[in-house]
This record gives C-alpha cells, structure tokens and sequence, in this order.
C-alpha cells in the first residue's frame, strides 16, 4: 500500500501559490471541497484560475475567492446564480471562459488518461468553435479540443482510504471523477477517512494511484441550493 | 392557447416507450408530470443521474441527490449514479433518445440560441451546447414569442447559437411546428388557436398544410 493520507487541509495545500490554475470538483454546490477552499480563502492566494463547472454562490464555494478578488479567470460552463461574478466579469476585473459542459468534463478527463486533445461536435458553428480546428467524420462536423493542464484539483468524495481511493454519493461525484489525476497534484477531501482494507475494491470508484494527497475533511455545510420538495398529502 | 403546463402535456406525448430522455430547465422539467404511466421511461439529468424521480417529501430531501437545475430531487428503483465524463458520454454517444429543452430563439433552419444575450445576460450554455450537437431527436419548448410580443421563430437567430441545424420540432404555447428544407411546418395548433394567429407570430417561414389539427391534449 502507498499511503497517501497528510494531517489536515493545510499539508494537503502545501506549495499552492499565486498565478496557479487549479480543478475544483463539484456541480453547483454539490460535492464541491468545502474545506481546500476555504484554505484557499485562508492562504490569500491571487490571480488564480478555477477550472470548475460553476461559481459558486455569493456567499459560498467559489463566490467566496470571487469576493476576495482571489480569482483571475473562471472556467466553466454555467455561472448563474452569482451577482458577485456577474459584476467582477461586466467590469472586466474576471476573465470567464465558458465552455460546453461534456467538453469541460472531456477536458479534465483527457488530461487524466494522456489524451493532449479530442473531438467533439458540441459548440461546432457557435463562438465556442472560433479559432479551432474542426474536421468532418462521417458526414458529421467536430471540434478539436485540447485538454486541461491544472497544478492542483482539489476534489471531494464520501468515503476514502489511506491509500487514496475514492467513493462517491449520489450526484455529489459530477466532476470529480474525472478531475483526479488531470493535474500534477490532486488533493483529495473526504468525510469519511478508513484504513486501508476498510473499502471493498469493488466498490471504488476512483483509484489510489489518481490521488496524491488524502485527508478528513470537517465541518461540511452542505448546503443546497434549491430546495425542492412535495407535501406527502399530495403523493 | 396553452399554458406551460398545456406545453408540457403535449410534449409528453411524445416520450415513447423504452426512452432515456434529458429534460432541461423550466418547461422541460414539467414534462415527467404528464408521461404516460404504461410505458418505460428514464429520465437523465446530465449532472450524474439516471432514473429521476420526483421532488422528495419535506424533511427527506438530501444535498447529495439533486438534478441539472441544482434542485433536490429522489431516485426510482433501476437508477443510477454516475460522473460528468461517463453523463456526457451518454449524451454525445447518442445512448440517450430525446432531449427537451428550452430556447430564446430558433431558426427556420433549425438553429438554436438560448445561453447568452450579449451585454446584458451571460449564465453560459451549461450541458446544452453537448446535448443540441448529439442527440438525435430534440424538441424545444417554449412560449411562440418572448416578453416584448416579438416572435421566437426566426429565419434566422439575432442571438449567439447554442447550435447549428439541430432542432427538428418545437412545441409552443400556440403550435406545433417540425423544422424542414422549406420553413416551419405547421403541425397543430393549440386549441382555440388560428392558423392566422400563429402567422402573426412566426417571423420565419411557416409552411402551412391544407388541414392543420388542433391538438389533441388527452
């Protein structure tokens, strides 16, 4: 077994530094890591680039670098729902590059499993394909797209073991996946931290070998961002 | 006229059995309410789920288990879980059968345009740009004409596009229309609705047949 567990969030953060581009796991705030980010606020860095699939809200997960000004560029493919990172890009101060949601996920996974750049149809004829390559195949019209290059992911799972192996709830998993291993350096945040051994090897979703740096993470809010529900006198 | 929830209705009809089917934000969403219960259907959310169930009850919501509009949501047996890379490789491989989805503008060439107004609105296109470019069979929902009166259905879109040459059949609150080589073809027409009346509204090219149907809801 190779152990990949460190103390806490701030060893698993060690050699962060300003100017670096950075995975962050997560679909709205669903299985986003709570805890590398508020390390991330706490450490002050600048002029850093997120690659995530969205922004957060004002007040929480990525809107609260945007509300420091922490972030230089945001890449993503949605970013509603935040005032904060409407103002900071219709003022320029927020670079934004946006980009179609399975060619984001394709991204972080190509980068993952040594593919520099694949095809995909999604954005052909959009402002999204201007300045790419695109090629027919069969009749059909695609868009080279290269794959991510990131520092740091930081990602988030339910349960994970000393040796690093991740498993997942629910559709907390969304990006994270793919984001393990897309960057030199993936720091894994779990709720739950086992021994290793504790975790069937059926049941892993994401292996060891993607995972550099594992810890316990605290204190998670979870928080939702639509909460939706019927009355049990309508069912 | 029909309402979002009379758009919806008619739109289920088209779910047949043995579907997988995407449903975007808003009217799309209505869709599961009124499918037909003696066929089998799953529904996507492109988020990582597949066998979407319907809203939990209060106090058994859960903040792990949400759809693609960020809502908590419940699972029925036969669902699963899965990432974004395995979710869009349903979608571009063309394994899922039909996506509804919602738009600001739509071409008599079946051009789309829904995530970006420039200068005053930009959310991004999200999964949408993924999902126009593959499926194969995708209808949008929408009202016939936006907030200021002015038609949805264009010859061509003023907007920036979702995709290209994708969509095949819209159902609005006055019609339904199929996209063909010569303009929008119309289909049916809400009921208590003129065929004069839906001229009025679609700046494109609108094909119109000898008998043109009201819709049938039920």
């Amino acid at each position: 077994m190779i152990r990949k567990t460190v103390s806490g969030v701030q060893e698993a953060l060690s050699g962060v530094q300003d100017g670096m581009t950075f995975m962050l796991g997560g679909f709205g705030l669903c299985g986003i890591p709570e805890n590398a980010i508020a390390e991330l606020v706490r450490l002050g860095v600048k002029d850093i680039t997120c690659i995530s699939n969205n922004a957060g809200v004002d007040d929480f997960g990525l809107g609260l670098l945007l509300q420091k000004h922490q972030i230089k560029k945001m890449i993503s493919s949605y970013v509603g729902e935040n005032d904060e990172f409407e103002r900071q890009m219709l003022s320029g101060a927020l670079e934004v590059e946006l980009t179609p949601q399975g060619t984001l996920a394709e991204k972080c996974r190509a980068a993952q499993a040594g593919f520099p750049a694949f095809y995909t149809p999604a954005g052909y004829g959009t402002e999204v394909a201007e300045g790419k390559e695109t090629r027919e195949f069969n009749g059909k019209m695609y868009v080279l797209e290269q794959a991510y290059e990131a520092d740091f992911s930081f990602v988030k799972a339910w349960k994970g073991d000393e040796a690093g192996n991740l498993i997942f709830k629910g559709t907390a998993r969304n990006f994270n996946p793919a984001m393990c291993g897309a960057a030199r350096i993936t720091v894994a945040e779990v709720e739950e931290l086992v021994p290793a051994g504790s975790l069937d090897p059926n049941h892993v979703h994401v292996p060891g070998i993607f995972v550099q740096r594992i810890f316990q993470g605290k204190a998670y809010e979870k928080r939702i961002e639509q909460r939706t529900v019927r009355k049990k006198e309508d069912a | 006229m029909l309402d979002k929830n009379g758009i919806a209705k008619r739109i289920a009809k088209e779910v047949k059995d043995g579907y997988y089917v995407n449903l975007g934000i808003g009217i799309p969403t209505l869709v599961a309410n009124f499918v037909r219960d003696d066929i089998q259907v799953e529904f996507q959310s492109e988020n990582g789920v597949l066998g979407m169930g319907p809203f939990p009850f209060e106090g058994e919501e859960d903040a792990d288990i949400i759809n693609a509009g960020k809502q908590t949501i419940t699972t029925l047996p036969g669902a699963s879980f899965f990432d974004s890379a395995t979710s869009f490789g349903m979608i571009r491989g063309q394994h899922v059968h039909l996506t509804i989805l919602g738009a600001m503008e739509v071409s008599e060439k079946g051009d789309i345009a829904n995530w970006k107004i420039p200068g005053k609105m930009v959310k991004g296109m999200g999964g949408a740009m993924d999902l126009v470019a593959s499926a194969e069979n995708i209808i949008v929902a929408m009202m016939h004409t936006n907030r200021a009166g002015e038609s949805k259905l264009l010859k061509q879109c003023s907007l920036p596009l979702t995709g290209v040459g994708c969509v095949k059949k819209i159902v609005t609150n006055l019609a339904v229309l199929e996209v063909t080589d010569e303009g929008f073809l119309l289909l049916e027409r809400a009921p208590g609705t003129t065929v004069e009346a839906i001229r009025a509204a679609t700046e494109g090219t609108l094909v119109v047949p000898a008998q043109v149907p009201e819709m049938k809801l039920d």
